[in-house]
């Protein structure tokens, strides 16, 4: 009965938490310009997307390349929900997160029996063979795509409530939602298994585990995660496009979560960040140091990359190993 | 003096000490056997001395310069070829290639090929089955192989471990009657690493017998075959 | 008729560069137990090259040849000051899974924005060795041209040649014998360290075989290898990464299968034909065509 009351404890710490979390969000986006709203809404949407990495790779163990064209089956899923049926917004979402989770559970039973570079192969292939699929069918939109738009804030909350603001809001809150339902997700008995089968695979399957069916829920949950963050996407520039759901996209996802830590949940949000902010330091820079337009649009890869090998380097579990790891000396030495 | 001196030689795979304080020494062309049961460090103390595991302390010389250090492929050059456990052919590899192997770092191709010739008259089983793959032999034929590859790269100093694993009683008389005469004929020094202790101490010089990281008994071979205490604890009668 | 056999003609041609690539990823992945993809990056940074002294000179086979010193260069650099340095910080934790494989795509971005900071990003290209144009039979017209059977000329002298490397020489066997067991092979006195350099300059001036034969008939961009690089890791993977024949026929299998899809069903169904390909393979044989019971694994 101690344990059921302590982990009460912990979710409502957890619900106020997140709470005090978006109220402060909220506020901080009336206070700055539009640009940094919309780039919120963007970091929003990294979050969600970096998630499905950390619930994959970090916590399964299974490398994926092919996020991004999850994130596609998302967008596309609620763009034509919303579309054709004409479906509240929040419908359309749903719609979201049940197909990419269907799709997830389907790509999770063909690559349970994968692993390593042959999984990473696989999803490499997804990757980039399936946002080109739009291409071929009309009811897809083909290479221009097809609009996705949640309509106008409302009425209520006032005239100088712009787009941008509606998305942050919507975003945020998402977001928000869905850490939070993954936190506990991770915290909880299937997190401690997915770690168990990572780290030690045969003694995992001994020790009465199903492994293939907790590798298809991995594969499930992340696809969901992902398809739902393709949506918040596509909402953030009001398109569904194969263009948006590039190659890059998926090898961003991967980036980001290790920079920030693979198996970290919290390191999702400096993850989001970084992918955010690098683009925008890059420029900054760009224009300083002068040299046109091939300066600006190979230095934000250049600084990206730079990074990530520095990191896998010097920090593969993100920053916060060497952190404990320097406590833990400072601990022992005395 | 010249041979092999091991001096207080320690490794340690991480917390746990695999070797404590190793000593002894095997005079050039004689023949040491090394006894022990599992676990008692035997592999370490080869491994250690060719290069593949470092030691954490201690020191060890061929010919009164220092071993411990220095890797592998150096030290076949130095003249040490070590036979590691578990046959140590390639399977994937013909038997000539298993053997060429031997001498692909030496510069002198025609004495490679003589080498070569010797070994294949020393073990006239591996000459009829030159292009055969290396996994078709035999165990006893793998071991031979492994034997026959370490001495082409024409070493003074042979390190084996556990030839007789695996092997037919006659197929390990056969062997162990091949390393004599290597050790006789061509003035070779031998560290025989065995859990067959009868045998290897019969054609040793010299024995040490290695418990739980650390030498327990060492001294000349006839001697310790005939202490029946020491026949008692580790010969088994 | 005649469009099964065009189909299977063009197969060939398009198989035959996803073979170089993914003979170039097999070797590395023999060698040092990881995938290599820089080895696009390392592709592109050759090609460029290549693409420099071939528009130079306006001869294409100079610009080649100088794209296989240059990925031979490259691909023994990488080895050289990356992969050795990463492999001596050993990785645990989490991380363990995904670190190699990150490590090589920062390298492809570092390499490629790199690129792109000289060379800009406008396509470049570089005059064919031999003509596009279709061979005439009789009254028609068939897409297979010139070029196609020129760059299945290249891949086959190349395959030779490297076929002839590994089983008859001594560099060879000592590749091999580091593949298949680097500690046996230490024991033997190979020095297994410079050895695998030596293989990953092979894997890399094969790759700028690759890079200059696709832009014979493409654009040049810091981009343009991408998909070289994802169709010949398909081939590699469909072949069994553990074997070199086995990249060689999974390429083959691949260039013929996406050829057919093309010509058959639609252009933009092409890509994602390579992951179904990939699919159907790996669900009946999950380690390849080429595997058998026993396989290396990681």
């Amino acid at each position: 009965m101690e344990l059921w009351r302590e982990e009460r404890h912990a979710v409502r710490k957890k619900i106020a938490l997140f709470i005090l979390l978006g109220w402060l969000l909220l506020v901080i986006g009336d206070r700055v310009d539009e640009l940094r709203v919309y780039q919120g809404a963007q970091i929003a949407m990294y979050t969600i997307a970096l998630s499905s990495i950390v619930l994959l790779t970090g916590y399964s163990g299974q490398v994926s390349l092919g996020n991004g064209a999850m994130m596609a089956v998302g967008g596309y899923a609620a763009a034509l929900t919303l579309n054709n049926l004409g479906s509240p917004v929040w419908f359309a979402f749903l719609m979201a997160i049940f197909f990419s989770a269907l799709f997830g559970a389907l790509l999770g039973t063909a690559a349970a029996r994968l692993s390593g570079p042959y999984l990473a192969g696989t999803t490499l292939a997804l990757a980039v063979g399936l946002p080109a699929i739009a291409n071929q069918f009309s009811f897809l939109g083909g290479e221009p795509g097809i609009f996705f738009d949640v309509g106008l804030p409302a009425q209520s909350l006032g005239e100088e409530f712009t787009q941008y603001k509606w998305f942050f809001w919507i975003a945020t809150f998402i977001a928000l939602l869905s850490l939070f339902i993954t936190s506990n997700i991770l915290a909880s008995r299937f997190g401690r298994t997915w770690r168990a089968i990572r780290s030690n695979p045969l003694a995992a399957e001994l020790s009465g585990i199903h492994s293939s069916r907790m590798k298809i829920l991995a594969f499930t949950i992340s696809s969901a995660l992902a398809g739902l963050a393709g949506a918040v996407l596509a909402m953030t520039i009001s398109l569904v496009a194969p263009g948006a759901y590039t190659l890059t996209l998926s090898f961003a996802l991967v980036t980001g979560a290790v920079l920030a830590g693979v198996s970290s949940l919290p390191g999702v949000v400096l993850g989001a960040l970084i992918l955010v902010a690098i683009p925008e330091i890059a420029d900054v820079l760009a224009n300083r140091l002068g040299g046109g337009e091939n300066v600006s649009n190979y230095l934000p890869g250049l600084i990206v990359s730079i990074l990530l090998i520095l990191s896998v380097i010097f920090t593969p579990n993100g920053p916060g190993e060497n952190l404990r790891k320097h406590r833990h000396k400072k601990a022992s030495s005395h | 003096m010249s041979g092999l001196l091991v001096n207080e030689l320690s490794v340690s795979h991480g917390a746990i000490a695999a070797l404590r304080g190793i000593s002894f020494s095997v005079q050039v062309g004689q023949l040491a056997a090394v006894i022990g049961s599992n676990g008692a460090g035997k592999t370490t103390l080869l491994r250690a001395l060719s290069g593949l595991n470092k030691a954490s302390s201690g020191s060890a010389q061929w010919n009164k310069s220092e071993i411990l250090g220095a890797r592998p492929d150096a030290l076949v050059r130095r003249g040490i070829s070590h036979v590691s456990e578990g046959k140590s052919v390639i399977p994937e590899l013909s038997v000539r290639e298993n053997l060429v192997l031997g001498g692909i770092w030496r510069s002198d191709k025609s004495d490679t090929n003589a080498a070569i010739t010797e070994v294949v008259e020393l073990f006239p089983i591996l000459g009829q089955r030159m292009s055969q793959s290396a996994n078709t032999l035999s165990g006893g034929e793998r071991q031979m192989l492994a034997i026959g590859r370490a001495l082409v790269s024409r070493p003074r100093l042979i390190l084996l471990d556990e030839p007789s694993l695996g092997l037919a009683p006659i197929v390990i008389e056969q062997i162990f009657a091949t390393l004599d005469q290597l050790r006789r004929k061509l003035g070779l020094t031998i560290v025989l690493v065995e859990q067959n202790a009868m045998s290897a101490l019969e054609i040793a010089d010299t024995g040490i017998i290695i418990n739980l990281g650390e030498v327990v008994a060492s001294g000349k071979a006839s001697e310790l075959i005939n202490d029946p205490a020491l026949r008692a604890a580790y010969l088994g009668y | 008729m005649q469009k099964l056999l065009e189909t299977v003609l063009i197969g060939i041609s398009t198989g035959s560069i996803y073979a170089l690539m993914s003979l170039a990823l097999v070797l590395v992945w023999r060698s040092t137990r990881v995938v290599n993809f820089a080895q696009a990056g390392q592709a592109t940074l050759s090609t460029y090259i290549g693409f420099e002294i071939a528009s130079r000179s306006e001869i294409f086979w100079l610009g080649l040849a100088f794209a296989i010193i240059a990925g031979a260069l490259v691909g023994a650099g990488v080895d050289y000051f990356f992969m050795r340095v990463l492999f001596k910080h050993a990785i645990s934790g989490p991380a363990a899974v995904v670190a190699p494989v990150i490590a090589t795509l920062g390298l492809l971005g570092l390499i490629r924005s790199i690129v792109g900071l000289i060379w800009g990003g406008e396509f470049k290209s570089i005059a064919a060795p031999a003509s596009k144009d279709g061979f005439t039979i009789g009254q028609t017209t068939i897409p297979f041209s010139a070029l196609n059977v020129l760059i299945i000329a290249t891949v086959s002298l190349i395959l030779i040649t490297l076929a002839i490397t590994f089983q008859r020489t001594n560099l060879g066997l000592s590749l091999r014998a580091s593949a298949y067991a680097p500690e046996i092979a230490q024991l033997a006195g190979i020095r297994t360290a410079r050895t695998r350099t030596i293989g990953w300059a092979i894997a890399g001036g094969v790759g700028g075989v690759a890079g200059m034969l696709v832009t014979s008939y493409n654009f040049l961009s810091p981009y343009s290898l991408d998909l070289l690089l994802v169709f010949g890791f398909i081939a590699a993977v469909i072949g069994g990464l553990e074997s070199m024949v086995g990249s060689v026929i999974g390429a083959l299998v691949l260039g013929i299968g996406l050829t057919f899809i093309l010509n058959y069903i639609g252009t933009s169904l092409v890509f994602i034909g390579g992951f179904v390909v990939l699919i159907v393979v790996l669900l009946v044989k999950p380690d390849g065509i080429m595997a058998r019971g026993k396989t290396r694994r990681a």
